[in-house]
């Protein structure tokens, strides 16, 4: 018998729910782009090496062109069009337009989304190739440049904002952990 | 892209039975590979079984003091683990080394385990290429193969293995578990990647329809002194050009214990049993560490352009140990 080559699904999208019939060979990358009209995540290479179309997948960062949508059905999907409070922007963002994280912005959404993921990851202790010392007794390093540049190496900037975006990141980054040590006062 | 069905499999058996339902089935684990493979026209499934929901999420201790851990466990979560950074840093270090943090969330040690070589040839399906197309020629030999292998290739294919986190396994004798419609089975490293030689198409020694449910690392103290360190032509998320796991006991001066594997230089991740039988009693000197590495690599055949394969390997197998040497006289 020969499968079907195409399913209806629902994907959970910023917390909305959109059912739509896909060819199960769409990635969610174009499901989002050219189906749902969700056109913040960025196409680049479309093979998961320049981190353009980087979303988060149940809270952890992910290249959408490498993601089949079919695949996605059953997962919390967040874009750039889901990080903000309503109006009012996500640190990170606020931290990229601060310094001056970009220049022509393509690249931007992908790296405020792998961005947001670094922080969290951090935050969990998770060791990083820049990592000195990985056992757990050594502690996690602070987020300083040479950890939020190996922590970062999936997102490509072809205008090389790099330097802004470190930047951008280490503030976020910093005014995160202040905000985590007065929630625990 | 050719179109495929799509299923998605809950549990092992139902994830054999799917897979052995259609000849052209492929499971999908995080698809960092496959699914790019796909779209260059490399891979082209009729049917995917997605085994991301199975149930082997699990990183557990064996008697003993091993680890075992399932096949879909992420790369990022088996590289954040505690006890894995405290048993097996090298390990740890594997997977960091590899990839981006997007791909390792997505990745699973399953597929880590199963991924194709990234040798330009074999992904261009306008070229010929004897693991692609068996029998159409490798022009590798005579092409671009600054990256390709030193050690146990042959005329037939000189690819390099891509994965890390495989030579960190071989270096520490896993075992790879798996279920198939007749049972499961299991393969120590050693065994799970045949020699090259004239079927460089036939990449695991994996029955057909085998699904690998788990990975085991034996209890073995020396692994929790160890290092993976790699080598690559820019300084992040790169495959490698060499890369070595090593661990080491040294005790008075004298070597007790050692496991070495090399990476990026054959076919398959590359335990250095020579230079481990050379090291083993001897002294823990740079010069002890530079006869094992030559002793392992008289056997390299580098090619016309990559040859400085010979002599990065040397070198890092030097580093390494004498890095090993000096955190463990600390």
């Amino acid at each position: 018998m020969t499968p079907s080559t195409s399913s209806a699904i629902t994907l959970n999208i910023n917390g909305e729910k959109y059912t739509l019939p896909v060819d199960h060979r769409t990635t969610l990358l174009d499901a989002l782009r050219e189906r749902l009209d969700l056109t913040g995540s960025k196409k680049g290479c479309d093979q998961g090496q320049c981190g353009a179309c980087t979303v988060l997948l149940d809270g952890r960062r992910a290249v959408s062109c490498l993601q089949l949508a079919v695949a996605a059905e059953g997962r919390e999907i967040t874009t750039i069009e889901g990080v903000a409070d309503g109006e009012r922007l996500h640190p990170m963002q606020q931290a990229f337009l601060d310094l001056d994280g970009f220049q022509c912005g393509y690249c931007t959404p992908g790296q405020i989304c792998s961005a947001i993921a670094v922080i969290e990851e951090h935050a969990a202790g998770w060791p990083s190739a820049a990592t000195d010392d990985v056992r757990p007794e050594a502690g996690v390093p602070a987020l300083d440049a040479e950890e939020i540049r190996e922590r970062m190496s999936g997102n490509l900037c072809r205008c090389g904002a790099y330097v802004s975006i470190v930047q951008a990141i280490a503030q976020a980054a910093e005014a995160a952990g202040t905000q985590a040590k007065e929630a625990a006062a | 892209m050719r179109e495929f069905g799509y299923e998605r499999a809950f549990d092992v058996s139902g994830a054999v039975a799917l897979l052995g339902s259609d000849p052209e089935a492929r499971f999908l684990g995080g698809g960092t590979n496959l699914v790019d493979l796909m779209k260059a026209g490399v891979e082209r499934p009729a049917l995917l079984v997605d085994v991301r929901d199975l149930p082997l999420g699990g990183v557990e201790f064996t008697d003993g003091g091993g680890l075992r851990f399932g096949a879909t466990v992420t790369n990022s979560d088996l590289a954040a683990h505690p006890e894995v950074r405290r048993r097996c840093p090298a390990l740890a270090q594997s997977l960091l080394a590899g990839a981006s943090g997007q791909l390792r969330n997505m990745a699973t040690v399953g597929g880590n385990l199963l991924q194709r070589t990234r040798c330009g040839y074999f992904t261009d399906i306008n070229k010929p290429c004897n693991k692609r197309s068996p029998g159409s020629g490798c022009p590798a030999v005579e092409g671009e193969h600054h990256n390709h292998a030193i050690l146990g290739a042959s005329a037939h294919c000189i690819a390099t293995h891509p994965s890390d986190m495989a030579v960190a396994l071989a270096a520490f004798d896993a075992v790879i578990s798996y279920e198939t419609a007749d049972g499961p089975g299991e393969l120590p490293i050693s065994e799970f990647y045949p020699p090259v030689g004239d079927t460089p198409h036939i990449e695991t020694a994996l029955p057909p329809g085998a699904l690998i449910t788990a990975v085991t690392l034996p209890p073995s103290p020396v692994t929790a002194h160890s290092r993976y360190r790699k080598v690559r032509e820019r300084a992040s998320y790169a495959f490698a050009i060499g890369s070595i796991a090593a661990a080491l006991d040294v005790r008075d001066g004298v070597v007790r214990e050692v496991r070495l594997a090399l990476g990026a230089v054959a076919s398959r991740p590359w335990r250095a049993r020579t230079a481990e039988r050379v090291l083993i009693g001897g002294p823990a000197s740079a010069e002890a560490f530079a006869a094992a590495a030559d002793a392992e690599l008289a056997a390299a055949e580098p090619l016309a352009e990559n040859g400085y394969k010979v002599t990065l390997m040397r070198n890092l197998v030097v580093a390494v140990l004498t890095e090993l040497t000096e955190e463990g006289s600390r």
